[in-house]
């Protein structure tokens, strides 16, 4: 599976899409999905909570181990994915359409900064040697 | 470091397993979905390569009496030919320096297999003790053999299809007995609380058999489910829920240790002048989330902490197994720290499941 084109991507393998209204919604990508293997619980944060860019806000847990999910820029929590209590399978099968929370960044700028689609790989690729 | 790598290396990678380092060896910790492998042995059946543990041959008249004195359980148990044995090792303080299975093939002729990790420290022990108690006695690792678990409901009858030669003279094994049918050794053991057979045979012929396994509708399981599956069958792994500082009556292997005979043992004199303090628990998780190794685990009772933790893929809750004061009792509710969190967990008695069944 290729990473969309219109996404945008964090070091720590989280895609970012920008909504229409501004605000953006977040989840992990195939890449961190496949690392992690069967999802078995996700904790998504608080909606309201504010958060600083990099802050540990989510916690995504496979039968092997918890990895947390970081804000890829500053702002508040708007809205929590809570189809992933009860399905948190839907990572594995679906990275792309499986959103974990929703954001409302503080700059559109941040988000406008972060990599594309063709520079995640990369990334990826330099990390797998 | 380079890596080691079983004979089976190339088949894994072949079949599309993700490898891991395990304690120094490539592995295969899945071939795709750990969920459906830990389903898929519950029940049909699938294999593993196992030939990172190894194969232990102690031979010599007065080998019976040498287990007797090294091992903590009590090697008479065992009368019937290929009868096999569960039993810790332990030093003279009483940690436990590895669990193992021995066999008892002859008279002249016992079986040990031991984990992979702590192999090379084993046979030096053991080596150490017979120059001391039986020096006629050799102790020989089986560098040449290699070993596949094939678990499940159906396993066996995979095996038999694969090797029609050795139905007849394993088709009669009770739980916990093998056969030497001469170039395979096939023992009706486990680590998965499922029926099936552990196959010790020689390295060159085990891709072959891998393969023909597969060729009958056997799946290769990962290291993954394998942990998932001894965690729900309420199996011990050495190093996490016991070792060297810690003894057996605390680590849930009490029913392995015979203090009741006038036999002494490495280690006896020190369980019985240091009565257990903490045991073994089995939890399950209330709230949502998911045990993990070394969470706190908060009691009316004191502290405890968690030695194997994992999701359960048969109960469909997160399950785990805790060292925990004595008088932690089944039905107590108890806390785990997980992150910033207290959360809810039962203590239950274990195995949690075995033979397909939730047994909680």
């Amino acid at each position: 599976m290729s990473n969309p084109t219109n996404l945008k991507y964090t070091a720590s393998h989280e895609w970012v899409k920008t909504e229409a209204d501004g605000t953006i919604t977040v989840g992990i990508t195939q890449h961190a999905q496949e690392l992690l293997g069967d999802m078995v619980f996700v904790e998504a944060p608080a909606v309201g909570r504010a958060l600083s860019a990099k802050e540990e806000c989510a916690v995504v847990e496979s039968v092997k181990a918890a990895a947390d999910v970081y804000a890829p820029v500053a702002g508040e929590v708007v809205a929590a994915n809570a189809d992933l209590d009860s399905a948190p399978e839907n990572i594995n099968s679906d990275p792309y359409g499986a959103w974990i929370f929703r954001m409302k960044p503080e700059n559109a700028a941040d988000v406008a900064a972060l990599m594309n689609a063709d520079a995640y790989q990369a990334h990826v690729d330099s990390e797998a040697h | 470091m380079t890596l080691k790598t079983t004979p089976l290396n190339a088949a894994h990678r072949a079949m599309g397993a993700k490898m891991v380092d395990f304690g120094g060896w490539d592995m295969p910790v899945n071939y795709g979905s750990q969920i459906d492998e830990h389903h898929q042995v519950r029940h049909d059946c699938g294999m593993f390569d196992v030939c990172h543990m190894r194969v232990v041959d102690a031979k010599g008249d007065g080998v019976r009496a040498f287990l007797c004195y090294l091992l903590a359980n009590n090697a008479d148990k065992i009368t019937i030919p290929g009868k096999a044995l569960y039993s810790a090792m332990l030093r003279p303080d009483g940690g436990v320096i590895d669990d193992l299975i021995i066999y008892y093939i002859t008279e002249q002729w016992f079986r040990i297999v031991v984990n992979a990790g702590t192999a090379d420290k084993d046979i030096a022990w053991m080596k150490e003790q017979a120059t001391t108690h039986a020096p006629n006695l050799t102790i020989t690792s089986r560098d040449d053999l290699a070993m596949v678990a094939v678990q499940g409901p159906n396993a066996r009858a995979k095996v038999w299809q694969v090797l029609p030669q050795v139905k007849t003279a394993t088709e009669g094994l009770v739980n916990f007995q093998a056969a030497d049918c001469g170039e395979y050794f096939i023992a009706r053991t486990g680590y998965t609380g499922e029926d099936g057979f552990e196959v010790m045979l020689p390295k060159e012929k085990v891709e072959e058999f891998w393969y023909a396994l597969n060729k009958v509708g056997v799946k290769p399981i990962g290291l993954g489910a394998r942990d998932t599956l001894r965690l729900e069958a309420g199996m011990n792994l050495y190093g996490q829920d016991m070792d060297e500082t810690v003894g057996p009556l605390e680590s849930g292997l009490a029913w392995t240790v015979d203090l009741k005979s006038e036999r002494d043992f490495i280690g006896k004199a020190a369980l019985l002048a240091n009565p257990p303090v903490q045991k073994l628990a089995g939890l399950i998780l209330l709230d949502r989330g998911v045990l993990r190794g070394h969470q706190k685990v908060v009691t009316a009772h004191g502290d405890g902490e968690i030695t194997s933790g994992t999701f359960s893929p048969t109960l469909e809750k997160s399950i785990a197994l805790a060292r925990v004061p004595r008088d932690v009792q089944i039905g107590d509710t108890v806390q785990v720290a997980i992150r910033d969190k207290l959360l809810n967990a039962q203590v239950v008695k274990y195995p949690f499941a075995r033979n397909g069944k939730a047994l909680v």
